[in-house]
């Protein structure tokens, strides 16, 4: 009998067409045409990238990279050790704190998100706890503190579960030579743990980066629109002021940015086999 | 065979059930539009069942997204509720439906001074459902409201106490009644004023929100904001340390008005539905959620007293004389919008 598992690939591909690439093959179209009126009549023009390079948005997308890397940086020092200490928990253990790390992820976004802004007002939790214990209150809700506070909060999973992958599939025996041969822990974890756990790490990076440089909910509402970053400007584009072609090629720009920002990462992956790499 | 036969009482499961739910699906159908919170929505339930309708109900957050909706025809819309300005622009452009007034007779409520205004001049196209206007909801504890200016959003005594309202046309007219100019203004060097006063302010604002001012503003988190006049009713309503305050430089008057897009596939429902909403006890039902000033005449007569004594709801006439009304700035919209883009993105 013939293979005929293939066919049951086709339904994805059917997915793929139309809510992949169709979609994208429309912001497309849209970020190189004018609204000129229809179908019929299309002009291609490169002046909404043009338009996309003067300094005011440009301080936006710099901002949002910033914003974004800033994120990154807290989740990958917070997501290793944890997931560190995950992968070296006994099985029962590793499982609860496995759970504990996605049970969040089960509620909506947008609720998590709302929780925050009534833990960090000004008469919110932590600012009374704050009275209580005799400090002064801190402005902390509206600010870009927060900002980053809820872009961490709500992208963690992301960096532990890649990380805690990778660290889990290592290959015990290596590091049970390196201590047969007697290497001090730190270089072990040097040497052996930190090269082997780069794939994860990679993968965490990006899909940690990733949502953070384009997430305009959590800016709008624990920033207080205050700082706006890319995310923000494509909302606006499209919602409230009908440039659908702008707001296309901001979209555009930033895949590009994004697909740049892969490849660079790409370059730094020790482990050409794919591994523990989500992607 | 089993699999075979699997699948068959499957199939015609789903047959069965699709056949059911197309039953269901034979009855009428409204596709409403409307603010978020602006109308109680037990009215919707009500009128479904009293008439075997279904309303399908969506709501947005600007008249810049309403339009958009419209604009884009993701949906059908049968009947919408907006702005004045934005219903103006609608017309304009050929979207709205005119009215068959003979399907709405409980028009003749509608308050003479909300008809025959700039946005429908002849009364066609749209009927009156609340007005209000713009102004500063603060807290009397700690602010000095006695300047009764528009420059107490400016006072950097209450940095970052200050929440602002993240609309173009209203954050405009603040600045624009504080400079002393008129808030249609399609002058460049007016608006460039404006948008540095506007950029100005920005060091001393706490947020910049759409809907959520009340809230904070309970929860006494902030000193005073930026809101429309129902919201200031509705916050009063919930903590006593609350006031309004109209600036004496003037401030926005606006109508909100049902009006049927040309996308309708059903006008004779929306002038019906139409008609329920202009009903007094629709009304009645809809100040004690919504807390807007009300363009009905029967239902004035029955509101509270102490709703009547806020002048948040039933605003002064010597306020309103000051008052100016949006009007479409046509093409000249991407003036306010490019600057408030800067403003947001400075």
């Amino acid at each position: 009998m013939k293979d005929r598992t293939k066919y049951f690939a086709y339904p994805y591909l059917v997915w793929i067409v139309i809510f992949i690439v169709f979609p994208s093959f429309l912001v497309l179209l849209y970020s190189l045409t004018t609204d000129s009126g229809g179908l019929t009549n299309i002009n291609f023009t490169m002046s909404n990238f043009i338009k996309f390079f003067n300094h005011l948005y440009m301080n936006i997308l710099w901002d949002s990279i910033f914003l974004a890397a800033i994120c990154t940086i807290i989740c990958l020092l917070l997501g290793y050790p944890a997931a560190y200490i995950i992968s070296k928990s006994n099985l029962s253990r590793r499982n609860t704190l496995l759970f504990l790390c996605i049970l969040p992820m089960w509620m909506n976004m947008l609720l998590r998100t709302y929780a925050w802004m009534t833990i960090l007002g000004n008469n919110g939790i932590l600012n009374n706890l704050f009275e209580f214990l005799g400090f002064p209150k801190i402005n902390m809700l509206y600010t870009r503190g927060a900002t980053v506070m809820g872009m961490v909060y709500n992208f963690l999973p992301f960096m532990i579960l890649p990380i805690f992958t990778a660290l889990s599939k290592m290959d015990t025996g290596l590091i049970e030579a390196a201590d047969d041969l007697g290497a001090t822990k730190y270089i072990v974890f040097r040497k052996i743990i930190l090269p082997l756990s780069m794939p994860g790490v990679i993968s965490g990076i990006i899909m940690v980066f990733m949502p953070a440089v384009s997430t305009f909910i959590i800016p709008q509402l624990l920033g207080g629109n205050k700082s706006m970053m890319i995310g923000n400007l494509v909302e606006k584009m499209f919602i409230l002021n009908g440039d659908w072609n702008f707001g296309s090629a901001i979209s555009i720009i930033m895949m590009i940015i994004i697909l740049i920002s892969m490849s660079i990462m790409n370059k730094f992956d020790v482990d050409k086999e794919g591994g523990a790499r989500l992607w | 065979m089993k699999k075979k036969s699997l699948l068959i009482v499957s199939i015609t499961a789903l047959i069965l059930a699709a056949g059911c739910s197309s039953k269901t699906e034979e009855k009428e159908v409204l596709n409403v539009l409307n603010y978020d919170i602006y109308i109680d929505k037990t009215l919707i339930s009500e009128y479904e069942e009293e008439n075997n309708v279904t309303i399908k109900y969506d709501t947005y957050s600007t008249p810049e997204e309403m339009y958009i909706k419209a604009k884009a025809g993701a949906s059908d819309y049968d009947l919408i509720i907006s702005s004045e300005y934005m219903i103006e622009r609608m017309i304009s452009e050929g979207m709205v439906n005119k009215l068959n007034f003979d399907n709405i007779p409980n028009y003749q409520f509608i308050d003479e001074e909300f008809k025959n205004q700039p946005y429908d001049p002849n009364n066609e196209y749209a009927v009156p459902y609340f007005w209000g206007t713009l102004g500063i909801l603060y807290n009397k504890t700690t602010v000095d409201a006695s300047s009764d200016s528009w420059s107490m959003l400016w006072n950097e005594k209450y940095s970052q106490r200050i929440i602002m309202m993240d609309s173009q046309r209203d954050a405009f007219a603040a600045a624009l009644k504080l400079l002393g100019y008129s808030l249609n203004t399609v002058d460049e060097k007016e608006l460039d004023e404006a948008k540095e006063l506007l950029i100005q302010q920005r060091p001393l604002v706490m947020a910049y929100i759409t809907d959520g001012a009340p809230d904070i503003m309970i929860n006494e988190e902030a000193d005073m904001a930026l809101v429309w006049s129902g919201e200031a009713v509705s916050a009063m309503s919930e903590n006593e340390n609350l006031d309004f305050v109209i600036p004496k430089e003037g401030s926005n008057i606006w109508i909100d008005a049902m009006f049927i897009p040309s996308t309708t596939k059903n006008q004779p429902l929306a002038e019906e539905f139409i008609n329920f909403l202009c009903s007094k006890e629709a009304t009645l039902r809809n100040i004690d959620e919504v807390w807007y000033s009300t363009v009905h005449t029967e239902a004035i007569k029955e509101v509270d007293e102490e709703l009547l004594n806020n002048s948040a709801f039933n605003i002064p006439s010597e306020d309103i004389n000051k008052m100016e009304m949006f009007r479409d700035p046509k093409e000249f919209i991407d003036l306010y919008t490019s600057r408030w883009t800067e403003i947001m993105a400075e």
